[in-house]
């Protein structure tokens, strides 16, 4: 099972009928069992990228070919839950064969079970993401889309959260692409970087990480940051994005 | 409780209105529910009213379904719009007693025709009030539901409709008002029964009394369906909103 990216180009029309490109050059391979993650500068076309890859936006130029008949768990950069169905419904509905046990457990994880008769509208941005995460878990999906899970929460449930989404993608052989512009996520998070440049989006650099994640030091972790920020910035001092 | 307040003023402004008025022209509630009470044990209350009710009901449903459909389609195919929008100018501005004479005369006196004729009227304002809603409907709901595969009628039913209920239950209490006005007119031009020919007949012997004793029999019902059908089943649909102020 294997992922191909290779997309050439992708326009945008706005309201007043200009001409934008989106991305000009995004070719990558995924494995099962692989954590990729897209790095880049906000606006950069990254939700556009996801878009196409599920297959909701068929107007691009190039080539994605995913596992036939995949499952897809696409966890939305905001929640996309449906606010008249409790969050337990929510995941169901999804889900609808999940084995008992399993959504248990994944209640369990997330920190939900309190919460699963709870409508969304009764929740905090926190907990609505993780009603998402456990919707898209909930499938036991091939292919993984994780866009900006940990994008406005503060930087202690970010971690949580962080951890959480780790344990769950342990132990799972799947397909799993994730989008942050957060450069520390991206390193604890993922097994192969791709650094996108500004809009439009091309592919800057692959950056494989061969330590299991678990495995993964501080100092380790500070090296590869500073590895990604200098190949992005071009010098090493100073900036630092997290 | 503010509710029973509400109806204890209408009665007090109406006996006092008819106080200054007269009994001639605007009898007092005794005298009404005297004449409401004398319809009711010989039958007749009760067979028309139910001749009326069951108009309503199947006029009423039939242009609601049809509506929605219609409405929908509309909403979310662009062709379907541009074809369907002269059709439904021409019918939303078309008045109610051009349909219904029409109906007559090309069907007869019959019950199709008053029907078809009443349902004719309200069709046109379900379907602009469905286009609306399903023109609302959420793009990035539908993203997500397409992502996760959703099957056809689970997505109607649990991502669809529910954005669809404000705009159905809208259209629902609009039309019951607008097809008891028109069913009514109905009746009086070529039914032999029903609320509205009765009205016809007090109409013919200046009876106010038996006039009012049936309208507001009428009334009574519609409200009702209102209190113990549309009320508590939109508190249900809409229970997941937090509550506003």
């Amino acid at each position: 099972m294997r992922l191909e990216v290779d997309i050439t180009s992708k326009t945008f029309r706005n309201a007043a009928g200009e001409q934008h490109d989106v991305i000009s050059g995004v070719a990558f391979a995924l494995a099962a069992g692989e954590v990729g993650v897209l790095v880049g500068p906000s606006g950069c076309g990254k939700s556009t990228i996801l878009r196409i890859l599920a297959g909701l936006d068929p107007d691009f130029q190039g080539r994605v070919s995913r596992p036939a008949g995949a499952r897809i768990g696409f966890v939305f950069q905001e929640p996309r839950l449906l606010p008249w169905r409790s969050v337990e419904e929510n995941v169901r509905l999804v889900a609808p064969l999940a084995d008992e046990a399993k959504l248990l457990a994944l209640f369990e994880i997330l920190e939900l079970k309190a919460h699963r008769n709870h409508f969304p509208g009764e929740l905090s941005l926190g907990l609505a993401r993780r009603v998402a995460l456990a919707r898209a878990f909930a499938i036991e999906p091939e292919f993984l889309i994780l866009d900006e899970p940990l994008a406005s929460l503060d930087v202690a449930l970010a971690a949580r959260l962080r951890d959480e989404i780790a344990m769950l993608m342990g132990g799972r052989s799947m397909i799993a692409l994730l989008v942050t512009h957060d450069v520390d996520d991206a390193v604890r998070l993922g097994d192969r970087l791709f650094l996108l440049s500004p809009r439009p989006a091309r592919v800057l650099a692959e950056l494989p990480i061969r330590t299991p994640r678990s495995a993964r030091g501080d100092a380790e972790i500070a090296a590869i940051k500073l590895d990604i920020m200098r190949r992005i910035n071009g010098d090493p001092a100073k900036r630092d994005a997290s | 409780m503010p509710r029973l307040l509400s109806f204890a003023m209408f009665f007090a402004i109406w006996w006092t209105a008819a106080l200054f008025a007269g009994d001639a022209k605007l009898p007092p509630p005794p005298a009404v529910l005297t004449a409401m009470m004398a319809e009711a044990r010989s039958g007749d209350l009760f067979f028309h009213l139910g001749a009326t009710l069951a108009r309503v009901t199947l006029a009423f449903t039939l242009a609601m379904a049809l509506g929605a459909a219609i409405g929908y389609l509309m909403g979310r195919v662009r062709l379907a719009d541009r074809l369907g929008d002269p059709w439904l100018i021409l019918l939303l501005n078309l008045p109610a007693l051009v349909v219904i004479v029409l109906a007559y005369i090309w069907a007869g006196l019959t019950e199709v025709a008053a029907i078809a004729a009443i349902a004719i009227n309200k069709l046109p304002t379900a379907v602009v009030t469905l286009r609306e809603g399903a023109r609302a409907l959420d793009a990035s709901l539908d993203e997500m539901a397409t992502v996760f595969a959703l099957p056809r009628w689970s997505k109607f039913r649990h991502v669809i409709l529910p954005q669809l209920s404000p705009y159905i239950a809208a259209a629902a209490r609009s039309g019951l008002s607008l097809v008891w006005k028109i069913v009514l007119v109905a009746e009086l031009l070529g039914r032999p029964n029903g609320v509205g020919f009765e009205i016809g007949v007090a109409f013919q012997l200046f009876d106010i009394p038996l006039l009012l004793a049936y309208s507001l029999s009428f009334a009574a019902i519609v409200l009702l369906i209102e209190t113990l059908l549309v009320q508590p089943f939109e508190a249900r649909l809409t229970r997941w909103r937090p509550r506003a102020a």
